[in-house]
């Protein structure tokens, strides 16, 4: 079994008037099942009102299925003794940055998960030092977050969760409310931790562009998980994502339109790169 | 113009006063306010004073940042001056329409009152001055630890505190952007008098209210998903521990209320 694990979840909520009856049942999630190993990189992708989110907040006991079961860690997370354990192990990034920075220096932000773990003080400071150093975000420790930028402030709070050591880390639409090259920094340093600190990182997200170096895709529509498969495999599929609403990379998408009018191109192309060493094999043969 | 405004009005320094312990400051403010309560003539007053500029020397807070506070409550000192002029009975100096009397005892008690009262803002802001407000908290969680018997939260109240204080720059700012997108569609919270400006806010609250409420949702969120359960068995990365200056200030803080209360008890006249 891998680090988290669903099965058949099921998850619905009711939809109250303004009077607070009962006006129906949505069901955000149904039947999702998955399986994701320690060390990987995984992509959630969906438009908005996908229950991408819903999935992911799954992942950290905040919200419990109606139906069928999630293991984080070999825990269910319906079983109460074990929250503390599950959110250490899970740790979670929300979308705006300054909802979730609690501190106001970046090295109390980032003290403040160790703090409520009970670390001691001494190894509070070692561990807010690593974190802040892995995200780059050393040299602002003295700052108040709110002199930081968006993405500035992201990476402080990815070396929040960073600092409470966990096993995995789910990001929820962290760039959504960033500039270009705000999101560049923080997908910059979420890939360093899942290759060099060989964190499992879920990344939920509806750019298209942060999801190519995923080990692992899944797409999710209506509550339901609609296509799954590498960035590759996924994106070869242009129809489908177009029928699902979603945009395919700008590159991904002029390779199969050139493929469609009978340039010999292999499926998938992820890169400009790729795309440019793909068109000089062809002129070559 | 909304985002000049800053609470607590910390005044970043590297000095004695500012390194010493929020427990040492805190506590230090409320004794001095009590011994001023507590002279009764001016010698005692004097010595007040002599302490009070020695510590605003050792905090190196420009001085004028000090009288800044004063500013605030130059009516409410003026009021009470006035008041205990006029209302106090005793030995008449001057007497208006046969009714309405300075008395010397009146004098006396309005000019110690303006003393009293100037010294009070001034060492308060002291502590404001040379303390961040995150350490103020930190501070009073300490010293009101005990309240924990009688079941206070003082943690709670402590934590709530600090994220309010973290938050004011941000809804100000939030302020901002609402009062702006209201102008861009004809909002005028320049023009009319006081009570047509008062009605123009309305609108400007109402959003200002959803998105705080949302955002302490979104923060509770993000407080539990990092194991946030209140204060029980949580470790502090910069806990609070006495060094040998504040049991030096805490020495000096009783040898001046023995000095000052001895002396300002004195009966002179």
């Amino acid at each position: 079994m891998g680090i988290i694990k669903a099965k058949d979840v099921i998850y619905e909520y009711m939809r109250r008037d303004e009077e607070g009856n009962v006006e129906g049942i949505t069901r955000a999630v149904d039947k999702v099942s998955l399986d994701i190993n320690q060390g990987d990189f995984i992509a959630i992708l969906g438009h908005n009102g996908s229950g991408k989110s819903t999935l992911a907040k799954h992942m950290n006991a905040i919200l419990y299925p109606t139906e069928g079961t999630v293991w984080v860690d070999g825990k269910d997370t319906r079983e109460e003794e074990e929250l503390w354990n599950i959110r250490q192990s899970a740790g979670m990034v929300f979308q705006n940055p300054d909802n979730q920075i609690i501190g106001q220096v970046v090295e109390e932000d980032v003290g403040f998960g160790p703090e409520n773990m009970g670390v001691p003080t001494k190894e509070i400071w070692e561990r807010v030092e690593e974190s802040l150093k892995a995200v780059g975000m050393y040299k602002f420790r003295k700052h108040s977050p709110n002199k930081l930028s968006g993405g500035q402030k992201q990476r402080v709070s990815i070396a929040g969760v960073l600092a409470m050591h966990p096993k995995c880390i789910i990001l929820d639409e962290p760039t959504a409310m960033l500039d270009p090259n705000g999101r560049k920094e923080v997908i910059r340093a979420i890939r360093a931790l899942n290759d060099v600190e060989k964190i499992t990182v879920i990344l939920i997200t509806h750019y298209m562009e942060e999801i190519i170096y995923a080990d692992k895709v899944y797409v999710m529509d209506d509550g339901k998980i609609a296509m799954q498969g590498t960035p590759r495999e996924i994106f070869s599929q242009v129809e489908k994502l177009k029928s699902l609403r979603l945009d395919v990379p700008q590159v991904t998408l002029l390779a199969y339109e050139l493929k469609k009018r009978g340039v010999d191109l292999p499926d998938g192309i992820l890169t400009t790169e790729e795309l440019v060493g793909a068109l000089k094999q062809n002129r070559k043969g | 113009m909304l985002r000049d405004i800053t609470l607590g009005q910390y005044y970043p320094e590297e000095s004695v006063i500012h390194k010493m312990d929020p427990r040492v400051k805190l506590g230090g403010t409320v004794l001095y306010i009590i011994s001023l309560f507590f002279m009764k003539n001016i010698l005692g007053y004097m010595i007040a004073a002599l302490f009070l500029g020695l510590v605003i020397k050792l905090s190196k807070v420009p001085f004028k940042f000090m009288v800044k506070g004063m500013k605030t409550i130059l009516m409410l000192l003026m009021i009470t001056v006035v008041f205990n002029l006029f209302l106090t009975q005793g030995t008449p100096i001057v007497t208006f329409f046969g009714k309405i009397s300075i008395t010397w005892e009146g004098l006396e008690l309005a000019v110690f009152m303006a003393i009293r009262l100037s010294f009070l803002i001034i060492g308060s802001s002291v502590m404001t001055l040379t303390t961040t407000p995150n350490n103020l908290t930190d501070g009073m969680e300490k010293m009101l630890g005990f309240l924990k018997v009688f079941k206070v939260p003082v943690h709670e109240v402590a934590m709530m505190m600090s994220i309010a204080l973290r938050f004011i720059p941000i809804l100000l700012e939030e302020t901002d952007k609402i009062m702006k997108a209201q102008i861009a569609r004809g909002a005028d919270f320049e023009s009319g008098n006081l009570i047509q400006r008062a009605k123009a806010m309305v609108p400007l609250l109402v959003p200002l209210f959803i998105s705080a409420f949302r955002r302490a949702n979104d923060l509770a969120m993000a407080m539990e998903a990092r194991c946030y359960r209140g204060g029980e068995g949580r470790t502090k990365m910069k806990p609070l521990i006495y060094q040998k200056n504040d049991y030096l200030a805490y020495a000096a803080l009783v040898l001046y209320l023995i000095i000052s209360i001895g002396i300002g008890r004195l009966t002179l006249f």
